[in-house]
């Protein structure tokens, strides 16, 4: 599966290395981008270090309570992983909320393992030399959906109304720069500066997108999450930043995974 | 074609076409819309900066096409250019072709203005206008993007008249007042330029000598 996996990700390296180079060899920007690509590609995705991380954090006994975290519910049952991350955001009974897989995680971390949710979030990404749990745990948790579509229909009425928020806030304009997330990734085959942007209004533009976090990125050095994705989105869009876990941030992932409904898992994939 | 069938098209199209008009103008989030507001707003620390959070507000024209997804009826939407037309203000000198040299400087910088915790602009960082992240502009400039249309020979195709260099100010200046709810920002609009600084800008696009038209 890993092996497999890391084929995938080295003839999609080497395609998009081909039809790059040609065109833009001249820019020395895209050169070095490139150069960090097959770096990163030659010993296989960094991220695959971290998911070993990951499983390893996952059933140690941690925190005040001493306990794994092997009983958490990610919505298919009490320590089912399998297919979990592919069917969330999602909607729990226990908190009466709509949560991602990442506010699902920390609340296991609270309830389980007896974290205060400050504690655990305080290094909610990583920085250079400050790895993440979250970031490690994440990955791990979703490549356990790898080859299952996502599954995000949003039937529940909860589900129902997040996703419509999502979408809400999608095309909601605001900012010095007069931009919403539709302006950057509203319509086919556009680019800024010289980065894709797919149309994620679209089950082909979501899927692409959405089936291959958490992610490696080259540029960046590290796993990014979902939320750190979106996060960085409005820093882009020049709006002030949303907190960590932000019900804003769930519904906008509620809204994508659902378009993004039916395409299978490909994670953690590696991005520019 | 008989009475009954006839009849039969008019019902179903009754019935069909509220429907099918209605969706065409729903807006985003639909009845969730006010909750959605909230619970935007809410997302973020109420004790921010100030000037973060006005980054929220939305103007009637950001509400309107965020109500329309960027695709007004007309009627709407010439209400709006008009409304932004109003809004620009030009250098108190009154010469729109200023320096293409500066223009291209700041054609190419996209940077500035990024707020938050995790990564910040430091402050005073120069602030562009980042055509290049949209468009083609010089040919030697290779990484452009592609959300507005190529502005390569934009002098050369167009002229230098009077009315086009006002053209191009003015659309640099409040894109608005010509395209309601285009992908382009209002620079000028928002302070994010100086009337200077888009002369400048308006220069490189439509100088003679300028790399945008000479290659
Ligand atoms: C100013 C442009 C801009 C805005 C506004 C913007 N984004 Fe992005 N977004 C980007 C760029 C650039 C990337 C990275 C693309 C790349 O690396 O090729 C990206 C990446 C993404 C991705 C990952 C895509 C993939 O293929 O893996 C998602 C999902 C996303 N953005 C969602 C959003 C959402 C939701 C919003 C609104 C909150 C938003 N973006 C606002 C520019 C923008
Ligand atoms: C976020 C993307 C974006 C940015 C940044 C941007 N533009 Fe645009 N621009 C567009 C789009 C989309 C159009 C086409 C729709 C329209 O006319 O508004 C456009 C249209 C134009 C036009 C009209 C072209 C014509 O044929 O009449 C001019 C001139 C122009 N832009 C100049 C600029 C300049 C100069 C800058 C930098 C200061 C800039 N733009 C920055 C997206 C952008």
């Amino acid at each position: 599966m890993m092996f497999q996996r890391l084929l995938v990700t080295l003839v999609g390296g080497a395609v998009l290395a081909a039809s790059a180079g040609s065109a833009l060899a001249q820019d020395s920007k895209v050169a070095d981008e490139l150069a960090k690509y097959r770096d990163a590609l030659a010993d296989g995705n960094p991220a695959d270090l971290l998911e070993v991380k990951g499983e390893g954090l996952w059933s140690e006994k941690r925190g005040p309570k001493n306990a794994s975290l092997e009983q958490c519910d990610l919505g298919l049952g009490p320590g089912k992983l399998e297919g979990a991350y592919a069917q969330l955001p999602k909607y729990f009974k226990d908190t009466n909320k709509v949560m991602d897989v990442e506010s699902r995680l920390v609340h296991c971390m609270v309830t389980l393992q007896g974290f205060t949710q400050a504690d655990v979030t305080k290094q909610w990404y990583s920085k250079p030399g400050k790895e993440s749990d979250i970031e490690a745990l994440v990955t791990f948790i979703g490549a356990k959906s790898n080859g299952m579509p996502i599954n995000v229909p949003a039937t529940h009425p909860e589900e129902a109304k997040m996703a419509r928020m999502g979408e809400y806030i999608f095309y909601r304009r605001s900012g010095p720069q007069d931009f919403s997330c539709s302006i950057c990734h509203g319509q086919e085959g556009k680019r800024i500066r010289l980065q894709d942007l797919g149309n994620l209004t679209t089950k082909e533009g979501a899927g692409f997108a959405m089936k291959t976090w958490p992610s490696y990125r080259v540029s960046q050095g590290a796993v990014w999450t979902m939320q750190r994705r979106l996060i960085d989105c409005m820093r882009q869009a020049r709006w002030p930043e949303p907190n960590y876990l932000a019900d804003s941030i769930v519904a906008l992932e509620t809204y994508l995974q659902k378009t993004a409904t039916g395409t299978v898992m490909d994670t953690p994939g590696i991005e520019r | 074609m008989n009475l009954k069938h006839a009849l039969f098209g008019v019902l179903v199209a009754a019935a069909v076409m509220p429907a099918l008009a209605q969706k065409a103008v729903e807006a985003p989030g639909g009845k969730f819309a006010k909750d959605a507001e909230q619970m935007f707003r809410a997302s973020f620390k109420a004790e921010n900066p100030k000037y973060w959070m006005t980054r929220l507000d939305q103007d009637e024209t950001m509400k309107t096409c965020q109500q329309y997804r960027d695709n007004p009826p007309r009627k709407v939407g010439e209400k709006l250019e008009k409304l932004n037309a109003a809004t620009i203000r030009y250098p108190v000198d009154g010469k729109l072709i200023g320096d293409w040299k500066e223009g291209e400087k700041l054609a190419a910088v996209g940077t500035g203005g990024h707020i938050g915790f995790i990564q910040p602009d430091p402050p005073g960082r120069v602030r562009g206008g980042n055509c290049y992240a949209c468009h083609e502009l010089a040919k030697k400039e290779l990484a452009y993007g592609t959300i507005g249309p190529s502005l390569h020979h934009f002098g050369k195709v167009r002229g230098n008249s009077e009315d086009i260099i006002k053209y191009a100010y003015d659309k640099i200046y409040n894109s608005n007042a010509f395209s309601a709810c285009t992908n382009m920002p209002r620079f000028g609009l928002h302070n994010w330029l100086t009337p200077e600084q888009i002369t400048h800008i308006v220069a490189f696009l439509i100088d003679p000598e300028s790399p945008v038209n000479k290659d």
